[in-house]
C-alpha cells in the first residue's frame, strides 16, 4: 500500500501535470516545448496516479482506452497535413491564421499519440 | 493533384491503424474498418502505378520543404509496381484472416499492427530519403514484431526475439551507415546523394558504407549469411500473419537494395556486383538445401523465400537492364505465388489438422480443389513453364549466361530443380499419399471459413496464372522499370527539380 503522502498528493498531482504539459504543448508554438514533451509530462502525471491508487483507477481517470488515444492522435495528425491539399500545396503544408495553425493540431496530435502510447506501456506494466 | 496521388497509399493504411486503435473495443468494426482500408488501398495503388505508367516519376516534398532539405516521397515505376503488389497482399491476408476466427488476437491489436506493418512497407517503397528509409524499417520493426508475439505462446516468444534482436542490430548498422554516408556528402535525399557519391574523394569510406548498407539490407533481405532469423521465427506466426511477413517484409530488404545501389551508388562501388553474385549463389543454395531437410510445411516454405531471394539477387549481380527487370518480374511473381503458398499452408492445417507433413495425407480426395490451387502456385515456384515462375527464372538466367556468368545460370538451375524436389514432397505427402493410421479426421476447412480462406487463395492463383499465361505486359513494364532503374535522370529531375543543381562537393575540408 503506497504512504498517504504519495496517495494524498497524487490528484492534485495529476491536476497540475496536466495543465503544466498543456502549458508545454502550447509554448512549443515558438519556443521549447511543443506535443511531444508535452504528452510525456500528462503520461508522467498518470503513472503518478496509477502508482498510488492502481491500474484501474488510472484508467477510469484516462477514461479512454489508452489504444484509442493513441489511435485519435495518429489520426489528428494525419488529419492537420489534409488541409494543404485544398490550396494545391504538398501534404503537411501547414496553414496559418495569426496564432492558430494547422501545425498546432498536428502537435496536439502528437501530444495525444504520445500520452496514449506511454499510457498503454504504463498500464501494461502496473500490477494490479 | 500528383501530391495527393502518391501519398494516399500512405495515407490509408495509416487512417486504418489509427482507426482501428480508436475502436479498440469493438473487434467487429475493426474488421470492417480493415477490410475497407484495404480495398481503399488497392484502389489508390492502382491509381498510383497508371499515374506512374502515364506520366512518368511523380515526387512530392513534404511541408513544402524543398528536397535536398526536406522528406521527399517519390514513385517511379518500380515503387508503383510495388505498392500495387503490397496493396494485393494486403487485401488478401485480410481477407483471409477473417477465416481465422481468433477473437484473442484480434482483441490484443491485431488489426491495427497489421496496418502498422502495411504503412511501415510502403513508406519504404516510397520514400526518397535514406534516413526516412531507416524510420520506416523501425516502424515496420515495431508492427512486424508485435505481430509476432500475438498469442504469447513460448515458441511464439523465443522466434520473435531472435527476429527483433537480430534486425534491430541489422537497422543499427543501417543507421551508422547513413551517418558515415551524411559526414561525406552532407545529404540524405537518394536523388542528390547519386549526383554527390561518385564525387566524394574517400573512396574507402564511400566503400565502407555500401558494405554497411550491403549488411543492413542483406539482413533485413534474409541472405546468406545473416537469413538465421527468418527459419527461427516465421513458422511461429498464424497463417495470415506468416503469409504477409512472407510476401514483403524480405522484399522490403531486396527493394531497399536494389534501391540503393542502383541509384545512391550508381556505378560508384564497382566491387558489389562480383559479392551480390556470390552471396545470391550460397542464398540460394542454402535456403534450398534448409528446405529439402524440413518436413514441417511452414519451415519448408520459410526456407524457399532464402533460396528465392538469391534469384532476385542476381539481378543486381549481373546489372543489365535485361537481368534488373528480370528480378522486378521475380519479385512481382515470387510475392504472389510465396504468400499464396503460406495461405494455402494455413489450409491444409485447417483441413488436415497439422503442418507436419507425416500427420497428413489423402486431401486430394478430400479437398480437391484446394488440392489444384496448391499446385499452380508450387509449380510456379519451381519454375516450371508455362507458369509465372519460369518467366521470372527465364529472364534472369538468360541475362546471367549473356554476360557470361555461367556458373551462376547453373546454380540457379540446379536450384530451381530442388524447389521443385521440396514441393513435390509437400505434395506427395499432404496430397497424395493415404492418410497416416489412426490420425484423426478433422476438416475445419467448411462453409464460411472455406469461402473466406480459398476466395483469396483462388484470386491470388489467378494473379499468378495472369502473369504466366499474360506474361508480356509484366515482362514489358518490368524492363521499363529496370531501364529507369539504370539511368535514374527523370527520378533525379523529378525530386530535385529540373534543371538540376550542379553538383557541390562537400566534406572534402582542405
Amino acid at each position: 500500500m503506497p504512504s498517504v503522502i504519495l496517495r494524498t498528493s497524487a490528484r492534485p498531482l495529476l491536476a497540475l501535470m496536466l495543465v503544466f504539459s498543456l502549458y508545454l504543448l502550447l509554448r512549443g508554438h515558438n519556443a521549447p516545448g511543443g506535443g511531444f514533451i508535452g504528452g510525456l509530462f500528462a503520461a508522467s502525471g498518470f503513472a503518478v496516479y496509477a502508482i498510488a491508487f492502481g491500474r484501474r483507477a488510472a484508467e477510469a481517470a484516462l477514461r479512454f482506452t489508452p489504444k484509442a488515444v493513441l489511435g485519435a492522435g495518429l489520426l489528428l495528425a494525419l488529419v492537420s497535413g489534409l488541409p494543404a491539399f485544398l490550396l494545391g500545396e504538398p501534404f503537411l503544408t501547414h496553414l496559418w491564421w495569426s496564432v492558430l495553425s494547422t501545425a498546432l493540431v498536428f502537435d496536439v496530435g502528437v501530444y495525444l499519440t504520445v500520452v496514449g502510447a506511454v499510457c498503454a506501456f504504463l498500464f501494461e506494466l502496473t500490477e494490479e | 493533384m500528383d501530391g495527393l496521388i502518391l501519398l494516399l497509399p500512405l495515407m490509408i493504411p495509416l487512417a486504418a491503424a489509427a482507426l482501428t486503435a480508436m475502436l479498440w473495443r469493438s473487434v467487429r468494426a475493426q474488421r470492417a474498418v480493415g477490410v475497407a482500408a484495404a480495398v481503399a488501398l488497392l484502389v489508390a495503388a492502382v491509381t498510383l502505378l497508371v499515374r506512374v505508367l502515364d506520366g512518368g516519376v511523380v515526387a512530392s516534398q513534404m511541408g513544402d520543404w524543398r528536397a535536398p532539405f526536406g522528406i521527399t516521397f517519390v514513385a517511379d515505376r518500380f515503387a508503383a509496381i510495388m505498392v500495387v503488389i503490397a496493396a494485393t497482399m494486403a487485401l488478401a491476408t485480410t481477407v483471409y484472416g477473417l477465416a481465422h476466427d481468433a477473437l484473442d488476437r484480434e482483441r490484443a491489436g491485431f488489426h491495427p499492427l497489421f496496418h502498422g506493418l502495411i504503412l511501415g512497407v510502403i513508406g519504404s517503397f516510397l520514400t526518397g530519403d535514406l534516413f526516412n528509409l531507416y524510420v520506416w524499417f523501425e516502424v515496420m520493426l515495431i508492427a512486424s514484431f508485435g505481430l509476432l508475439i500475438l498469442g504469447g505462446s513460448r515458441e511464439q516468444i523465443d522466434g520473435a526475439l531472435k527476429y527483433a534482436v537480430l534486425n534491430l542490430v541489422g537497422t543499427t548498422v543501417f543507421l551508422i551507415g547513413v551517418g558515415f554516408l551524411y559526414g561525406i556528402t552532407g545529404t540524405l535525399n537518394m536523388a542528390d546523394l547519386a549526383g554527390k557519391v561518385p564525387l566524394a574523394e574517400n573512396r574507402g569510406l564511400v566503400s565502407a558504407t555500401a558494405v554497411m548498407l550491403l549488411a543492413a539490407f542483406g539482413l533485413k533481405a534474409a541472405v546468406f549469411p545473416l537469413f538465421f532469423w527468418l527459419p527461427a521465427s516465421y513458422h511461429t506466426a498464424p497463417p495470415p500473419v506468416a503469409a504477409i511477413f512472407a510476401a514483403l517484409l524480405t522484399k522490403v530488404g531486396v527493394y531497399a537494395m536494389i534501391r540503393v545501389f542502383t541509384l545512391v551508388y550508381g556505378g560508384a562501388a564497382e566491387w558489389v556486383g562480383p559479392v551480390v553474385a556470390v552471396l545470391a549463389a550460397l542464398t540460394m543454395l542454402t535456403g534450398v538445401l534448409g528446405a529439402a531437410a524440413h518436413y514441417d510445411i511452414r519451415r519448408i516454405l520459410a526456407f524457399h523465400i532464402i533460396s528465392q531471394i538469391g534469384f532476385m539477387l542476381l539481378g543486381l549481380a549481373v546489372w543489365t537492364p535485361l537481368a534488373l527487370g528480370g528480378a522486378v518480374l521475380y519479385i512481382v511473381h515470387h510475392i504472389v505465388v510465396k504468400a499464396n503458398l503460406f495461405l494455402i499452408a494455413g489450409a491444409i492445417e485447417r483441413a488436415g489438422g497439422s503442418y507436419q507433413l507425416k500427420d497428413l495425407g489423402g486431401l486430394s480426395r478430400s479437398q480437391p480443389l484446394l488440392a489444384v490451387l496448391f499446385l499452380i502456385p508450387a509449380l510456379s515456384l519451381a519454375g516450371i513453364p508455362p507458369l509465372s515462375g519460369f518467366w521470372g527464372k527465364l529472364t534472369v538466367i538468360r541475362a546471367g549466361l549473356e554476360q557470361g556468368h555461367a556458373w551462376l545460370a547453373g546454380v540457379a538451375l540446379l536450384v530451381g530443380l530442388l524447389t521443385l524436389y521440396s514441393m513435390i514432397k509437400i505434395w506427395n505427402y499432404a496430397f497424395w499419399k493415404e492418410p497416416p493410421e489412426g490420425a484423426p479426421a478433422v476438416s475445419g476447412l467448411t462453409g464460411r471459413t472455406r469461402l473466406l480462406m480459398l476466395a483469396p487463395i483462388t484470386a491470388l492463383a489467378a494473379v499468378t496464372l495472369t502473369i504466366s499465361l499474360w506474361a508480356e505486359p509484366f515482362v514489358a513494364v518490368s524492363l521499363e522499370a529496370a531501364a529507369e532503374l539504370l539511368s535514374p535522370t527523370a527520378y533525379i529531375a523529378a525530386v530535385l527539380g529540373s534543371p538540376a543543381p550542379g553538383p557541390t562537393v562537400l566534406g572534402a575540408l582542405p
